[in-house]
């Protein structure tokens, strides 16, 4: 019973297309195909997710670029360091439960997996990475954004993408310059956002914590829960709050909602600059509702977007029908991140990969975090950038080094 | 402002209006959902977790109308409406009637089942993408001063009126109607006076579900719809079921009303989350207090 | 019932108990797969939510909707106990149990003090479950909200015991301290739903759970049997929330007060058979392997599709319910019955 369901690129294309022509053929598909990248040299590596339950949706954007890159990296021949060695993906389903996911990292330890990509959820990623831990299997956190996921002694453990205090001072720092530029012009803030994971409760309260000093008036802080079903309450607090600037921090969906229903009340504050706000940077949600997006900033990941590698992966992920979001290329870096590190290390070995990913300095990706540098398992040079949704597309605003456009602030009235 | 010691945020009478009125067009909604529900307590005694799965899937139906084939959200209430009716009565005929073995415990296990098939279907068949239907009349509607209706509002409180009243008709006035209070009523006497209990049992079901297919139709331009979003929707809608009167479709009507209002004006003064806390009390006390909630058991 | 008094049953099934738990005892030394260890380990973790749940829901016939009450009032108070206050795991773990013993008496008083039978129970215990659910995530300051409550990992050997932790806690340890941990948490529950089975109290439960009224008529007290059922109860459910806050480190309102236990906890006892000592974790077994064959078989063929494993265990899930009512305790009976009157005509 040592089996796990495996798969890799030839594979995955076959099963797609057997899906599409029903469950009996893509059987077929499967069982018929050739196995070539089954050779006995392919690298394993387990890529679990949440793609069922309650945080679906991001897995299953994660799991997906994880998978890109996979497919990216066979096709361009293997990691050449072990011969051209394929990797072959372990795919797991944490079902949005932490359990579930340290029960998945048990099996990628049997069937022999290098390393290990995901798992989106701080919660869940708490678990994966002490369940690798014990099996000394390097495990790159894709998303994750918590800060004491990394840092706490586990030496398997790396983050690529940065964590929410260091989002939170480039929000901050960014918002600031951007304002001073302007010459000033908002001075009061309301903060909107979810308290129902790690994620918007972290953030409001470092947000809080960073505006009051730099001079900025916190009028009100309006935490729901996620899944909201009505911002009519919180439009009206902002209306009767008047600030200058909304900061929203929560995911898609409520972000979503919240937006529409800011515009549905012709809430119009001087600009909104969300920290991680869900919908303000998903092309998604840019083309479905223009007017509700127009000129909603975002300090949020985001990658650099004069690299081709960035744009070649927008069209892969659009082109298969998906959104081109935060999930799928933080999980396509990630998992480039552990490729790059088993050249690095020239070994299949985990001990071996997680000393080439503590001292990797890795610099051919289409992030902007320059050359890598891991301190405790962090990324150093993680950082977050500022977009803004300007003319129905979504141009980066700051930092310099990295705009495509100059910011619109405050907003035309 | 000051309540039980507790201080509360103070707001101008606009805001509180304006979150009061907002909450009766919240409550509609609610109405909505739990009216199919409320009639499938009261004739089959089940609770039905299902019920939010079967919305879920009314609203993909209603997204794809719209988005494959063009069809405006309230005008496919003609397609969904029947159809929920037909699938409600198929799967209460052959799966959820079959399986019960007349024990309240299997049903409801067997409601779970059934919506973690359905559930998993819909993120198998279409994807964990959440969409979002599109009208033009999204950000269109009346300024009442203290708060904006939308179009889409509108819709979804007089949807809930509309359909209130047909059913009430329907029990009074139908042959069909009569005989699902009978069976409600007295379910053995009914069977003796010659009426066919499985089948009233199905019919229930299925007018329950096309009740939630109305629902989705005129939830579909507010809400995105995605394979888990019937959650955000059926604690309430049990809540309701349960302060309105288990079997009462006014009871339904007028609990989701009062359960929106009492909830946006708890969420206003405690906040988005804590304000949530009203409706858990409520559940509470109207179980402990008046389980026969407003309305009693009327059919 | 009758067949299991007769003394050559009565035998047979402590020989079946013997075997079972020297099997459950001896595992860690038979099985070096980490994998399936771990198989196990949510197996038992999942018959204990169940058989916290069938003390009161199949022993006292109040079905439950809302036992994460007690799972997540257990592991709230075991995590911030040690992460305010930095007490000790094996302190903080009678705290736990107390306080969620305390919150079942709680909602036991209002609930049964104003007779609240059926499914107007189990929507109580469900809306309680959600007024749980939601303070954990308001009440910032004692709860620390949607953060949620991450204690510290150790990574020291020496300190495994005194942490409480086995993650890292050497080479036998670190193998299998969290499956002891959870087995004796299990054999709690085994030992308490035996007592029930032949003790006053369980006849005087099973008495209220087949008619109230005339329970009543003979002299016991519904009230109070039904307080001390619902208390038991949250004792053997809290079990499970401290080894999940020792395990897994990290709980939030999600996880403690989410419906994810209350249904896991009952899926286990109604499948396996409610009201038997057997049927939680027959019917954990029978679950967690329908789901692992779902992953193994469909899953596995359609690779990149996720959900379709769990449409597969969903249908198995409905079929079974179709076709074994009972449960598969009351299967394994049928059964049973069937070869003993075999072999009874044989005798005679």
């Amino acid at each position: 019973m040592k089996k796990s369901y495996t798969f890799n690129h030839l594979s995955r294309r076959q099963v797609l297309a057997g899906v599409a022509a029903g469950g009996a053929v893509a059987a077929a598909g499967t069982l018929g195909m050739p196995h070539i990248a089954r050779a006995a040299d392919a690298v394993k590596v387990g890529v679990v997710h949440p793609v069922t339950g309650f945080l679906q949706f991001s897995g299953t954007q994660c799991r997906f670029g994880a998978l890109a890159a996979i497919e990216e990296i066979n096709a361009s021949g293997g990691i050449k360091a072990l011969g051209g060695a394929k990797l072959e993906a372990v795919l797991g389903d944490a079902q949005s439960k932490a359990e579930i996911g340290a029960a998945e990292v048990e099996k990628f330890n049997e069937a022999g997996v290098s390393a290990i990509v995901g798992a989106y959820a701080s919660g869940i990623c708490l678990a994966t990475t002490q369940a690798a831990a014990k099996y000394g299997i390097p495990h790159v956190v894709d998303v994750g954004v918590n800060d004491k996921i990394v840092g706490r002694g586990l030496e398997n453990t790396f983050r690529f993408g940065p964590g929410f205090g260091s989002i939170t001072k480039a929000g901050v720092d960014h918002l600031i310059a951007i304002n001073e530029a302007a010459g000033k012009p908002t001075k009061s803030v309301v903060i909107v956002h979810e308290n129902t994971t790690p994620f918007g409760s972290f953030m409001a309260g470092l947000l809080e914590k960073n505006l009051t000093p730099a001079g900025f008036e916190v009028k009100e802080v309006l935490p729901h829960p996620t899944g909201n079903k009505d911002f009519n309450n919180i439009a009206l607090k902002i209306k009767e709050a008047n600030p200058d600037l909304v900061i929203p921090s929560h995911y898609y969906g409520d972000g979503v909602l919240f937006l529409r229903t800011l515009q549905r009340q012709r809430v119009q504050p001087k600009a909104i600059y969300s920290v991680l706000g869900g919908a303000s940077s998903q092309y998604r949600f840019v083309n479905e509702f223009p007017d509700a997006a127009d000129y909603v900033m975002d300090c949020n990941h985001w990658f650099d977007p004069r690299k081709a590698a960035a744009q070649a992966l927008r069209k892969k992920t659009e082109d298969a029908g998906k959104s081109f979001s935060y999930e799928v290329f933080l999980a396509y870096e990630a998992m480039m991140f552990a490729a790059d590190a088993m050249e690095r290390a020239g070994s299949s070995d985990r001990a071996k990969i997680i000393e080439a990913m503590a001292s990797s300095t890795w610099s051919d990706h289409f992030m902007p975090y320059g050359a890598t540098k891991m301190v405790n398992g962090q990324n150093e040079g993680a950082q977050a950038m500022v977009m803004q949704v300007l003319n129905k597309d979504i141009e980066v605003v700051a930092p310099k080094e990295f705009a495509t456009k100059a910011a619109v602030f405050p907003r035309p009235a | 402002m000051d309540f039980l010691g507790i201080s509360l945020p103070s707001y101008s009478l606009e805001t509180v209006f304006g979150s009061a009125i907002s909450g009766v067009f919240l409550g509609a909604i609610y109405a909505l959902v739990a009216l199919g529900l409320t009639l499938i307590y009261g004739v089959l005694h089940i609770i039905n977790f299902a019920h939010g799965t079967l919305l879920m899937l009314a609203m993909y139906a209603v997204f794809f109308l719209w988005s494959v084939f063009g069809v405006d959200p309230y005008l496919a209430m003609l397609i969904v409406v029947p159809g929920g009716y037909l699938f409600g009565y198929a799967l209460q005929r052959s799966v959820i009637g079959r399986t019960s073995h007349g024990r309240d415990e299997i049903i409801l296990l067997t409601t779970l089942g059934v919506s973690i098939v359905l559930e998993n279907f819909a993120l198998f068949a279409f994807s964990a993408n959440e969409r979002n239907v599109q009208v033009p009349y999204d950000f269109d509607g009346i300024d009442l001063g203290v708060v904006y209706i939308v179009w889409p509002q509108i819709a979804a409180l007089v949807g809930s009126l509309l359909i209130t009243a047909a059913l009430w008709c329907f029990m009074r006035f139908t042959d069909t109607g009569k005989a699902i209070r009978a069976v409600a009523k007295e379910r053995q006497g009914a069977r003796l006076m010659g009426i066919n209990v499985e089948h009233i049992f199905a019919v229930s079901f299925g007018i329950g579900t096309a009740c939630v297919a109305a629902a989705a139709s005129l939830l579909a331009p507010t809400y995105a719809v995605f394979p888990q979003v019937g959650y955000l929707f059926v604690l309430i809608a049990f809540t309701v079921v349960v302060l309105g009167g288990m079997g009462s479709f006014v009871g339904a009507l007028v609990g989701g009303l009062v359960i929106g209002v009492t909830e946006q004006i708890g969420r206003l003064y405690l906040g988005e989350s804590l304000g949530l806390i009203t409706i858990s009390a409520i559940f509470i006390l109207i179980l402990l207090f008046r389980p026969t909630g407003l309305f009693g058991q009327r059919l | 019932m009758s067949m299991l008094t007769t003394m050559s049953t009565g035998n047979m099934q402590r020989i079946g108990w013997a075997v079972l738990i020297g099997a459950l005892l001896a595992a860690p030394f038979a099985i070096h797969s980490g994998r399936w260890m771990e198989f196990i380990e949510l197996t038992l973790f999942a018959a204990l939510l169940g058989q916290g749940w069938n003390i009161l829901g199949g022993y006292g016939g109040q079905y439950s909707f809302g036992h994460a009450l007690f799972f997540g009032t257990a592991a709230y108070l075991q995590a911030l106990l040690q992460y305010k206050l930095g007490w000790s795991p094996w302190l903080t773990l009678w705290i736990a149990i107390g306080g969620s013993v305390a919150v079942a008496a709680f909602v036991g008083f209002l609930s049964f003090r104003y007779g609240l039978r059926g499914s107007y129970f189990a929507l109580v215990t469900l809306a309680f479950a959600e007024a749980f659910h939601v303070l954990s995530r308001s009440l910032v300051s004692v709860t620390e909200g949607g953060r949620g409550v991450q204690l510290p990992l150790n990574q020291d050997p020496e300190q495994a015991l005194a942490t409480f932790q086995f993650t890292f806690a050497g080479p036998f340890l670190s193998e299998a301290g969290y499956y002891y941990t959870i087995l004796i948490f299990l054999l709690i529950g085994f030992a308490v739903t035996g007592w029930l089975n032949h003790s006053r109290f369980g006849a005087q439960l099973q008495a209220v759970r087949e008619d109230e009224d005339a329970a009543s008529a003979l002299g016991i007290d519904p009230f109070r049997v039904k307080m001390s059922a619902i208390c038991l109860s949250a004792g053997v459910t809290s079990l499970a929330g401290i080894y999940y806050v020792q395990k897994f480190l990290f709980v939030d309102p999600g996880i403690a007060y989410g419906p994810g236990k209350s249904v896991e906890a009952l899926f286990a006892a109604i499948i396996g058979g409610v009201g038997t000592v057997l049927g939680p974790l027959l019917g954990s077994a029978f679950i967690h392997i329908v789901g692992e064959f779902a992953k193994e078989t469909i899953g596995a063929m359609l690779g990149d599709r996720p959900g379709v494993d769990l449409i597969l265990f969903g249908i198995i899930l409905v079929l079974m319910l179709a076709y074994m009512p009972r449960g598969l305790v009351g299967l394994v009976e049928l059964l049973w019955r069937k070869l003993m009157t075999k072999r009874g005509g044989g005798n005679a």
